[in-house]
């Protein structure tokens, strides 16, 4: 999966974890432009994307992760190639 | 069956449209009985986040009462609650309860307790619930040396006991616990259950205080540790979210336990299900009475499938023994439906523990309020559990408020699945209790039965597509099994082998049909086959068999296979068209057929074609004149191939 399609699939998945329709996602997006987007949901949001790709984050690989960008990225390297 | 609260539904496609029509019209008067709804499928985290956040928006508005109980809970706990609070709140519009949740501060649960001017306390909350888990009370180390076990047990309760004074004072509705649920990870082994050092024994030890205090009275419990045991420790404490984030147990958990947490408030608030009604043909026994007989269908000792309907009745037996009301709501003619009470000798249900008992050909909407009225109960009182999901739809849709549990293909599971969704929780048991069933039974013996139904939308609702066509080789064996089984919708009840039947397919004289119908739940398969004679003269068809399958009754198929056959009439020339009722011991259901379609009675012995002199069992004969005959409207979509 390109990088490209992983931000599609996160910026759908964003929606319903922030409860927000207006949300235009790219690489660069963070939490600072989300206004919904605080530690209790960012619980939710990293779940849930665990179960839509079906993997298993570690602590550290998302503890110091700046926007969607770094987030596909690490998405993109516990996927099957 | 527990973690994935197999016995919702899944969430309809467009769950986060319906919950943003919701947060459109607030005020509009339904959205009570709207959020249940949406409420009664089987949420993920963030579906029921945006539930409670619609709560939130609608308490603002909302009136002082309305269908739903209105509860205001403190819940204090170890850990990150705030993936757990808008999940109960959600989880709460399932069991009829409107939540507002007061929550304490992170890490302060034991001040917020116990001290008078906590802001959770000043919060003018009306129920309380505490769920700490054995870090928070100090019993998550061994205790080896001598009494130092029992002193961090005293402990713990000690704690709590403050904190269940200090909540019972602020909250009127009283305070709910949870039991605690051990880790899974032994220290000595199998020992851990003997030593009382183990972490396992000092939290058994905590619990057992717990029950006490339950049986007391002072407090209500919330079996945590039991659901977490059913759903598998291993599971449920997960020690990566809980250094990453405090959470508690394994987030994906939390929909199951809101809703725990949900049913033991609808308990205290008195909104659990009162009523449970059965279907019969295949839900308490295997089979359909009509047709297989007492002697025929699956129930009792001796095969895995007569055993699993066994355990069923058994299951809604134990319930009626605890207070539950009973009650069938079956197609079926009402004598046909009491024969297995009456008769089948492994019937561990009786006609006398059914409180109100309706068989008939109506839908299955308009009898559950027949039902509630004659029980005089709400409908939010009922539970219904049918093993058809055509049935289950119709009465989701018509009424939203009876609690209607998914069933799994196997029957063997029907009582889990009935059993785990908590429809009847109960934080108290009264002998009297058990005298109340009896006393439903004597009240509906006094009532009688009405009502219609919004039937149009449903069946249009259905996307059904009904496919016609003449009789062929390949399907030959499925149409000679249904001429030879069918019993109850059978005009005739003519039998055919299946030799027979390749006759009539080559037979230029005779129009045979074959219908099949799919719908949005699936394919229902072959339900309709009707043979025609064309050769009776004077412009006459007639319709030598007709039959289709019960589970189609109701969605206006008789009308569609009827307007094929004028058709073909029609097209064939014919200018009227002759149908025959021919009683059975079993097809009484079908005696007004003719004349529901528009037939109008003839003579019934005037028949030359087909030797038709009185035969004295009642047969009647029925004509159709094609000139009137005027095409339905159909809430359906026809593909026909028929000549």
């Amino acid at each position: 999966m390109t990088i490209d399609e992983i931000i599609r699939k996160i910026g759908d998945v964003m929606v319903d974890v922030f409860d927000v329709d207006d949300v235009d996602v790219t690489a660069a997006t963070s939490a600072d432009d989300v206004e919904e987007w605080d530690s209790l949901s960012h619980i939710r949001f990293i779940i849930t994307l665990e179960r839509l790709f079906k993997i298993k984050f570690l602590n550290e690989e998302i503890a110091d992760l700046k926007n969607v960008g770094d987030l596909a990225r690490v998405i993109q390297a516990k996927l099957p190639a | 069956m527990f973690a994935d609260l197999a016995w919702l539904q899944a969430p309809p496609a467009d769950f986060r449209a319906r919950v943003k029509a919701v947060r459109a019209a607030l005020a509009d008067g339904t959205t009570e009985e709207r959020l249940h709804e949406l409420a009664s499928v089987r949420l993920d985290l963030n579906q029921l986040g945006a539930l409670a956040s619609t709560v939130a928006s609608f308490l603002a508005v909302a009136p002082a009462t309305g269908p739903l109980a209105r509860v205001r809970l403190g819940l204090i706990g170890s850990g990150t609650l705030g993936l757990i609070e808008p999940a109960i709140v959600a989880s709460a519009l399932r069991h009829r309860v409107l939540a507002t949740i007061v929550g304490g501060d992170y890490g302060s649960a034991v001040r917020d307790a116990i001290d008078p001017a906590s802001a959770l306390r000043c919060a003018g909350i009306d129920l309380a619930m505490v769920a700490l888990d054995h870090r928070t009370l100090g019993l998550d180390r061994p205790q080896l040396a001598p009494g130092a076990a029992a002193a961090a047990v005293a402990a713990a309760s000690a704690t709590m006991a403050a904190m269940i004074d200090g909540l019972a004072a602020s909250a009127s509705g009283g305070v709910m616990v949870a039991t605690v649920v051990a880790p899974a990870e032994p220290l000595f082994g199998s020992l851990d259950a003997v030593e009382d050092g183990s972490v396992a024994a000092q939290v058994a030890a905590f619990n057992a205080q717990l029950v006490d205090w339950a049986r007391a009275k002072r407090i209500v419990l919330v079996d945590v540790a039991r659901i977490a045991n059913a759903v598998g420790v291993d599971r449920w404490h997960d020690a990566g979210q809980w250094h990453s984030a405090k959470l508690p147990f394994d987030p994906d958990l939390v929909p199951l336990y809101a809703d725990i947490v949900a049913r033991t408030i609808a308990a205290v608030r008195g909104t659990t299900r009162k009523c449970l009604v059965l279907d019969l043909d295949n839900t308490l026994w295997g089979g359909v009475i009509g047709d297989d007989g007492v002697d025929g269908i699956a129930l009792g000792q001796g095969s895995a499938r007569g055993e699993a309907f066994l355990a069923i009745q058994q299951a809604a037996l134990a319930l009626r023994e605890r207070g539950i009301i009973l009650a069938v709501c079956s197609k079926n003619d009402d004598d046909v439906a009491r024969q297995p009470f009456r008769d089948h000798p492994d019937m561990p249900l009786k006609e006398s523990d059914i409180a109100a008992f309706v068989a008939n050909w109506g839908d299955k909407a308009t009898n559950l309020r027949a039902i509630a009225a004659a029980l005089n109960i709400g409908l939010d009182s009922l539970v219904f559990l049918d093993d058809n999901p055509v049935e289950r739809a119709q009465v989701r849709r018509e009424l939203p408020m009876v609690a209607v549990p998914e069933l799994p293909a196997d029957p063997a599971l029907y009582p889990r699945a009935l059993l785990a969704a908590g429809y009847f929780e109960a934080v108290a048991f009264a002998q009297e209790d058990r005298a109340r069933a009896d006393q439903y039974r004597a009240n509906a013996e006094r009532a009688a039965f009405a009502g219609t139904s919004d039937m149009a939308g449903y069946l249009a609702s259905l996307d059904m597509a009904a496919d016609f066509r003449p009789f062929d080789a390949v399907n030959r064996a499925r149409i000679a099994q249904l001429i030879n089984k069918s019993n109850q919708f059978n005009l005739t009840t003519r039998r055919y082998t299946e030799a027979q039947v390749a006759v009539l397919e080559a037979d230029n004289t005779k129009v045979t049909m074959q219908v099949r119908l799919v719908d949005r739940f699936g394919d229902n398969g072959m339900i309709s086959v009707v043979v025609i004679d064309t050769a009776g003269g004077d412009g006459r068809w007639d319709i030598d068999t007709w039959l289709m399958s019960c589970r189609v009754l109701g969605r206006r198929m008789e009308e569609a296979v009827l307007d094929q056959i004028a058709g073909a009439a029609r097209r064939g020339g014919a200018t009227t068209l002759t149908g025959r009722y021919i009683p059975s011991v079993k097809n009484k259901m079908v005696a007004d057929h003719y004349a529901k379609l528009g037939f109008i009675r003839g003579g019934d012995d005037d028949d030359g074609s087909n030797g038709g002199s009185d035969n004295g069992g009642g047969e009647t004969v029925w004509h159709l004149d094609l000139a009137t005959y005027v095409a339905p409207d159909l809430p359906m979509h026809i593909t026909s191939s028929v000549a």
